[in-house]
């Protein structure tokens, strides 16, 4: 196979990730926000939330391939429900520990339920969401291996050919290209993460 | 002042007048208005607030911090930044080494002066400060007692203030209540509190009996301020002790003239007693 073959791959299963991760992080973080803010509610979310981790996304995907089809919206589905436990938890525990004294003095000085979260809260829990963000894209860049085995395409494309054909060249050509892609997201969102928690860390 | 153990209420009582704690029963009266009835986030607004573990906002500059009300306010930019200059300067940091640091780079005692700042930065007529220098240690905090003191001298600030520090309350309350429990033991100046306590308890607690023994082994001599007297003045002998002015100015005198021998050599006002105190206190000769 060459390299811009290798490389419509890459980009098949970047874009994948991405929209997974976007999908996960627009209902993960609600999810945490709601965790950490509804007495009660936490339990019953982050419970759900474990439970979806636990069950391997190959699993997910034959429960979703009936409903869905084969291609690109199965893989999706199933790598946004993997993206979603991580950020939720973080999203929960960074928004929990806002110190007492800075929420105290928040409301003492007379802000709003509103300004308080945007101007206080979420900013300090900021750092610890993405932490969540960052744990989500390593998990759900490596599991984008597996939207090959639904014809979603991706790098998981070189391993599924190469287990068939026993080739090891191309087995490594995959796995070599998915841990790049994966420690390339790691150290962007590391950075940005220490951007935005350098102030508070 | 609100004086009491911890768990007696004061931090409680306190935080009714900003309505972070609702009042079952009763009111809570600023300038004659009932604090239940003014909108609480305008209300909020115009209460200064510190607290022991000042609450510095850890993502935001110490300017950012200083300026939180009047940014809720929405003052005008420039407005803004004067003010920050000019808050910090008011509580001795220099704007230039400070104002575009971040809390975590601030030593504890630079917190809690940042964290006054931000309570006073728009003006208030009442400031509330619940231990504001609690977590300090004594140097720091004569100078930041010291500081508060003048800064709201000079804004005309009503300070309710609380503390289970006897010292500093004798140090710096006008008037004083003491609690115990949940409720008021005693409301008076502190040297009236101090020369008839009204129950045991109050007397335990500010070890009444040792300060006016400490007042009756300083001579007014040594607390006057040198000067001519007014002729309608009571008089005072210099080698009386400043027990004896306490008494004097507890049954209504303002300012005594000193006598030494036949001339009058001086003045000593109720004032001039306490910072005798103080001046004892500070040099460490307390038990």
């Amino acid at each position: 196979m060459s390299l811009p073959h290798l490389l419509a791959h890459a980009q098949t299963h970047v874009a994948l990730s991405a929209a997974a991760l976007s999908a996960g992080t627009a209902t993960g973080v609600p999810l945490g926000i709601l965790a950490a803010r509804l007495r009660g509610t936490r339990g019953a979310i982050l419970g759900l939330v474990n439970v979806g981790r636990v069950i391997p996304s190959l699993a997910v995907l034959t429960f979703v391939v009936p409903v869905l089809g084969v291609g690109f919206k199965p893989a999706l589905v199933a790598l946004a429900l993997l993206a979603i436990p991580p950020i939720a938890i973080n999203t929960d525990l960074g928004l929990r520990s806002v110190p007492p004294a800075a929420l105290d003095v928040a409301r003492g000085t007379g802000m709003t339920a509103m300004q308080a979260f945007a101007r206080v809260e979420w900013p300090l829990a900021l750092p610890v969401v993405l932490t969540g963000v960052r744990t989500a894209a390593i998990e759900v860049i490596a599991s984008a291996t597996l939207a090959a085995f639904v014809g979603a395409g991706g790098l998981g494309e070189y391993i599924l050919r190469g287990l068939q054909a026993g080739d090891p060249a191309l087995l490594l050509t995959g796995a070599g290209a998915v841990a790049l892609l994966a420690f390339a997201a790691e150290f962007t969102l590391a950075l940005a993460a220490r951007r935005a928690g350098e102030r508070t860390a | 002042m609100l004086l009491g153990p911890s768990g007696c209420g004061k931090s409680t009582l306190l935080r009714t007048v900003n309505r972070l704690v609702p009042l079952q029963d009763g009111r809570v009266l600023l300038d004659e208005a009932d604090v239940a009835r003014a909108d609480v986030t305008t209300l909020r607004r115009s209460i200064g607030y510190a607290i022991q573990e000042v609450g510095l906002f850890a993502h935001m500059t110490v300017g950012e911090n200083v300026a939180i009300v009047p940014a809720l306010l929405a003052w005008e930019r420039s407005r803004v930044a004067a003010r920050i200059d000019e808050l910090l300067n008011l509580v001795h940091l220099d704007p230039h080494r400070y104002r575009d640091r971040y809390p975590r780079e601030l030593s504890g005692g630079e917190q809690q002066r940042v964290g006054v700042a931000r309570a006073i930065a728009a003006r208030p007529p009442v400031l509330l400060m619940d231990e504001p220098f609690g977590a300090v240690d004594a140097i720091v905090r004569a100078s930041l007692q010291e500081e508060t003191r003048q800064i709201a001298r000079t804004l005309q600030t009503t300070i309710l203030f609380v503390t289970h520090d006897v010292e500093e309350a004798l140090r710096l309350a006008d008037r004083l209540v003491v609690l115990r429990d949940g409720k008021v033991e005693q409301y008076d100046t502190p040297l009236a509190i101090l020369s008839a306590p009204a129950t045991p308890y109050v007397g335990r607690l500010l070890d009444a009996r040792d300060v006016i023994r400490r007042l009756s082994l300083l001579r007014v001599r040594d607390a006057m301020v040198p000067g001519t007297s007014d002729a309608t003045m009571p008089e005072i002998l210099a080698d009386a002790s400043l027990r004896d002015a306490l008494d004097a100015f507890l049954s209504g005198a303002e300012t005594l003239a000193v006598r030494a021998g036949a001339s009058r050599i001086g003045t000593i006002a109720y004032e001039n007693v306490r910072r005798a105190l103080r001046a004892q206190t500070a040099v460490g000769t307390l038990p």
